[in-house]
């Protein structure tokens, strides 16, 4: 494995109040590599995940103990801008969630609310990030319309045109195709095959095929703690650990 | 084993109890909601039976006539009315709001905030008589007379805390996936506040503060000794100033006919100016 880490977590706890939901958690994000979380529901991926960009602090009761390298700087040291960590690590969620405004204005509002001021800019950035967002030839004639009455498949790659616009380095994504229908599934998957050459992709999922599809690198938690992570070949074919085999073999969760 | 149970759904006598029963309920829902309606038609009926004969052109431009004279209006009073709400209002509104975003966006689930809300719930539900004690105290001693300031004053403090709470029960209703979204595009949380969450919430507040608006503009008890009342034109915010509620208490309490009338007029045009103020904002806040 020569490829270069993006994000190292060491010894990573996340508490919610008296609760520990993350447990001692250390593990390597490997730049322009998608690596896929799973486990079973309440394992704690999904928290893993949020503490990537520090998106638990808006939770009054969490608490995260430990480091999280971005770069080999620590975005939980305490003079850290956590604006500027979210804006480098972007985040797509598992219900697509557009802001009642238009097309336009959802793609455009993370450059508007970082400063960019001029229209042109702002202009090609949205056509660029709705392009990558392999959603441009659907909604270029209604850029205008409400977001809202896209479909749902088109709402959740909207939600990553908005976070690719302001071009992070590192896309986590929270299960982003588990409200869809398969087709919709499809292209989102598509998507972030096309994606890892210009991001560092973390994606949560429930779906074990999905997570073989996608991922170069799955890591398995239960419980709270990170059981194993390796290459996704070798986790589903060979794995290290019996509760890894157990899991993905269906015999429990 | 096990014998099969028998289920024995939908029996004849069962069936008809259950039909009655509805219907009794029907009927006592309907009754209740009817009893609503009873004073309510009630108020108005007698509002515009005993008041319309005394509503004319005068009555709105007019200044009230002394004891004797017949006809005069409460022209001062609409004037004076509008002034001290949009100056309650003015200072109420911003007050309310950005507070409200403070305890909901800013500072969820703080000891300060519980506080705030405690705060807003106690007031709620001080009598409104108080409230114009508290202005009396505050601002009519301290100026040495009665004045619009001191009636706008008693109305901000009873506005305020209604505006808090109607805001903070819309901005709850904006989903928080819609938050997150903001803070995850490396959004400051006033950014998300101004750019997504009052927009969202913008017609829900809209409704809260204009019915905030209409119910301090019946008020009278928290204007008798603040706004006081003026039988003259007035526009200065420093002198006493008249209302339409305590021209209503004036001139009903008054042994006169002739201000009884006017008293029924006065009280129409309230009820008919809060009305007209619900009404548009309910159209308005309905096409959205």
């Amino acid at each position: 494995m020569t490829d270069q880490s993006k994000i190292s977590a060491q010894d990573l706890s996340i508490f919610y109040g008296a609760n520990r939901a993350v447990k001692n958690v250390s593990m390597e994000i490997r730049e322009n590599r998608v690596t896929a979380l799973i486990g079973p529901s309440g394992c704690g991926k999904s928290t893993f995940l949020r503490a990537l960009n520090r998106m638990n602090d808006i939770i009054p009761s969490v608490r995260a103990e430990g480091r999280v390298f971005l770069d080999g700087q620590d975005i939980y040291a305490p003079r850290v801008d956590v604006i500027d960590v979210r804006r480098r690590v972007g985040m797509v969620f598992q219900k697509s969630n557009p802001f009642p405004k238009s097309i336009f204005e959802n793609v455009a509002y993370g450059l508007r609310i970082n400063g960019v001021r001029s229209r042109k800019v702002i202009e090609q950035q949205v056509e660029k990030s709705l392009r990558g967002a392999a959603l441009w030839d659907e909604v270029k004639d209604r850029l205008q319309t409400s977001a809202l009455a896209m479909s749902g498949g088109q709402q959740q790659r909207l939600c990553i045109a908005r976070a690719l616009a302001i071009e992070p380095e590192v896309l986590l994504m929270d299960e982003p195709a588990s409200a869809l229908d398969p087709i919709a599934t499809q292209k989102i998957e598509e998507l972030i095959h096309d994606l890892k050459r210009d991001y560092t992709i973390v994606i949560v999922t429930h779906n074990m095929q999905q997570a073989a599809r996608v991922s170069d690198f799955t890591g398995f938690f239960l419980m709270g703690e990170l059981i194993e992570v390796d290459e996704t070949g070798t986790i589903f074919t060979k794995p290290t650990r019996k509760q890894t085999e157990d899991y993905i073999t269906g015999r429990f969760g | 084993m096990s014998t099969p149970i028998k289920l024995e759904l939908g029996g004849a006598a069962s069936g008809s109890l259950r039909r009655m029963q509805n219907r009794m309920f029907l009927c006592l829902t309907g009754a209740a909601a009817l009893t609503l309606l009873v004073p309510l038609f009630g108020i108005l009926g007698y509002l515009v039976t005993r008041g319309i004969g005394a509503i004319n052109l005068d009555f709105f431009i007019s200044l009230p006539k002394p004891v004797g004279e017949t006809g005069g209006g409460v022209a001062n009073a609409i004037v004076g009315s509008l002034m001290v709400i949009v100056m309650a209002g003015a200072a109420a509104i911003p007050c309310g709001v950005l507070a409200s975003v403070y305890i909901c966006e800013f500072a969820p689930g703080s000891r300060f905030s519980s506080i705030i809300r405690f705060v807003c719930d106690m007031l709620n539900s001080t009598p409104s008589i108080i409230l114009g004690i508290f202005a009396y105290g505050m601002v009519v001693l301290r100026m040495g007379h009665f004045s619009a300031l001191a009636g706008a004053f008693a109305l901000f403090v009873m506005m305020t805390p209604v505006v808090v709470r109607a805001t903070e029960e819309i901005l709850r209703t904006v989903p928080n996936s819609i938050r997150e979204a903001s803070v995850g595009l490396g959004g400051t949380r006033w950014q998300t506040v101004w750019h997504v969450v009052l927009p969202a919430a913008r017609s829900g507040i809209v409704t809260g503060v204009f019915l905030a608006l209409a119910r301090v503009g019946g008020e009278t008890a928290p204007l008798l000794f603040t706004a006081f009342g003026n039988q003259f034109w007035n526009l200065d915010p420093r002198q006493p100033i008249n209302t339409l509620p305590v021209q209503i208490y004036k001139f009903a309490t008054s042994p006169y006919a002739d201000w009884h009338r006017q008293a029924w007029a006065a009280a129409l045009l309230l009820v008919i100016m809060i009305a007209v103020i619900s009404s548009t904002v309910r159209a308005l806040t309905a096409r959205r």
